[in-house]
């Protein structure tokens, strides 16, 4: 409970420091729904030219890019802590400071910055499965909201769990990683599309390094109320979001290393 | 004539000397790029696997993967957002030191945007071109590698293309320099500007695949001329007149652009609030 009162705490503050620039917060907002919308055009316009691609249709890649970038937009907003860790705590020394708090790192560092820009992506993600749904003629049933709730969970918890690498990487390399960024936008972009579109070593890489296809195209699959092409058994489609959990932590595993690791750079 | 030129050479020289310094920079950019690139790749060409698709394309797969190549190696000349460096001078003050040098406010800055992006592209452009157009054919992916120009004439005009591209952009770039000096932040223009420019350039998809009905309007718009229209000319996807046409249409908003731009940066200059103290 104490946890919870503080990152409300921790909370109301970004939104006070942001509510000081409205414009800014406003505009920034408005870009990053208008830079991830226009990927729909572009898949919009590849559907009109060519028509289904490998038997999947407009609406069902709209699905799985919608679903993807709430998943991204959420995690986005949790862990803006651990994505600058290396240059705004870690170059700058202030890691050392956050070390010596009595609370945990995990909580001051999701609480470090909530920024509420990320709202612009998730309208856009709920734009698209609004799309999508409308597209597909989809009826919302209580089973298929709850299924779609937990496949954005286990999103919430691998793009955390990439992050949560990222900030464990800087410990060695002292700065940002933009390289980092390969797999987290990168990773939207790529599961953007079902993982039957892909090279197999690449499908490979997107199941069992970075579980992006458990998130995304194995669950979504059991939504659309189809079976794998791939193969894939149907009892594991809805099971599949709970690799993004366990990477999750495995990635806090290998972050509780590197802190132990650390030596401080400040004076 | 020559001494006149020197300040804008020289300031040329050197911010194109200080970007290539960021080699972690170009070397994350060229990984995410690869990334982008291979991933826009697979779906292409599981678009074009389907019954009849190729048909229904004016644009063949290969070249619509070498056009990838191309846009993600060159993807640094893409307007997307103003000059960081006058963001920086407009938010500290700074912009008024500018003020007081014995040049062209506007040449200086346009000449700065125009390193600013070379220098960026420069790297990345080769290290890209040394992967898919070298070692792929190489390692026996020919058919996934940037392809060689389609003739000697399609390499001539694309080296002008290009020449133009970074005018082009550079001009771009510039209106929203000024916007950025008028509002005081870089935040709300870039915000504006870069949808568009991703989006109608052609490096979100090949322009040609949009519908057939939008082919005139999105081949005269200014961002086709950054991205569509010299990697085209360099595909053979376009030739002879149409060509000429595509460097016209390139020259035309050059033209306007900076007419347009040196008309506003007078007026924004003229009542330039200077923060800082």
């Amino acid at each position: 409970m104490d946890t919870l009162r503080l990152l409300r705490r921790y909370f109301a503050a970004s939104l006070s420091a942001q509510a000081q620039y409205p414009g800014t917060t406003f505009l920034m907002t408005f870009g990053a729904f208008a830079v991830t919308f226009i990927d729909i055009f572009a898949i919009a316009a590849l559907f009109s030219r060519f028509g289904k691609v490998r038997g999947w249709s407009f609406g069902e890649v709209a699905l799985f890019y919608g679903l993807v970038s709430i998943s991204f937009a959420i995690s986005d907003f949790l862990t803006r802590g651990f994505d600058v860790l290396g240059t705004e705590f870690i170059r700058t020394g202030n890691f050392d400071r956050v070390l010596l708090r009595p609370r945990s790192l995990a909580v001051q560092l999701i609480g470090y910055d909530f920024r509420l820009r990320c709202l612009g992506r998730m309208t856009q993600g709920l734009v698209v499965v609004a799309i999508a749904s409308q597209a597909l003629h989809f009826h919302w049933t209580p089973a298929a909201l709850a299924l779609a709730a937990w496949t954005v969970a286990g999103g919430v918890a691998l793009f955390f769990g990439l992050l949560v690498l990222q900030a464990t990487l800087s410990f060695w390399t002292i700065e940002g990683l933009e390289v980092a960024n390969v797999l987290t936008y990168g990773g939207v972009q790529a599961a953007q599309f079902p993982l039957s579109l892909y090279a197999p070593w690449f499908r490979g890489f997107l199941t069992f390094v970075v579980p992006l296809g458990c998130v995304a195209y194995f669950p979504v699959v059991a939504l659309l109320g189809r079976h794998d092409p791939l193969g894939a058994p149907d009892w594991f489609l809805p099971l599949s979001p709970i690799f993004g959990v366990v990477f999750l932590a495995a990635s806090f595993w290998a972050w509780r290393f590197g802190v132990r690791r650390y030596t401080s750079t400040g004076s | 004539m020559e001494a006149a030129l020197r300040p804008y050479l020289a300031t040329f020289s050197a911010r194109f000397q200080l970007m290539l310094q960021y080699r972690a920079a170009a070397l994350a950019g060229f990984a995410t790029q690869c990334w982008w690139g291979g991933i826009h790749i697979m779906v292409f060409a599981a678009f074009f696997a389907g019954a009849g698709a190729a048909a229904r394309s004016p644009i063949s797969l290969a070249q619509v993967i070498t056009y990838t190549w191309l846009a993600q190696g060159f993807l640094s000349l893409n307007p997307w957002s103003g000059d960081p460096d006058v963001a920086a001078k407009v938010r500290t003050g700074a912009v008024g030191y500018d003020r007081l040098r014995p040049v062209d406010a506007y040449d200086w800055w346009f000449v700065n945007a125009a390193a600013w992006m070379t220098a960026r592209a420069a790297p990345r452009a080769a290290l890209m071109f040394a992967m898919t157009a070298i070692l792929f054919p190489l390692a026996g992916l020919s058919a996934w590698a940037w392809a060689p120009p389609a003739d000697l004439a399609a390499a001539l005009m694309f080296t002008v293309s290009m020449l133009l591209v970074v005018l082009l952009s550079s001009s771009i770039v510039m209106l929203i320099n000024i916007c950025v000096a008028a509002t005081l932040t870089d935040r709300g223009v870039n915000s504006f500007v870069a949808p568009l420019a991703i989006l109608f350039s052609g490096n979100l998809i090949p322009l040609p695949l949009f519908p057939d009905w939008a082919r005139v309007a999105l081949f005269v718009q200014p961002f086709a001329g950054v991205v569509d229209i010299p990697f085209r000319i360099y595909l053979g996807q376009i030739t002879g007149w149409v060509a000429w046409a595509g460097l016209g249409v390139q020259v035309f908003w050059i033209v306007v652009l900076v007419g347009l731009g040196r008309l506003w940066m007078g007026r924004v200059m003229g009542r330039l609030q200077v923060q800082g103290g």
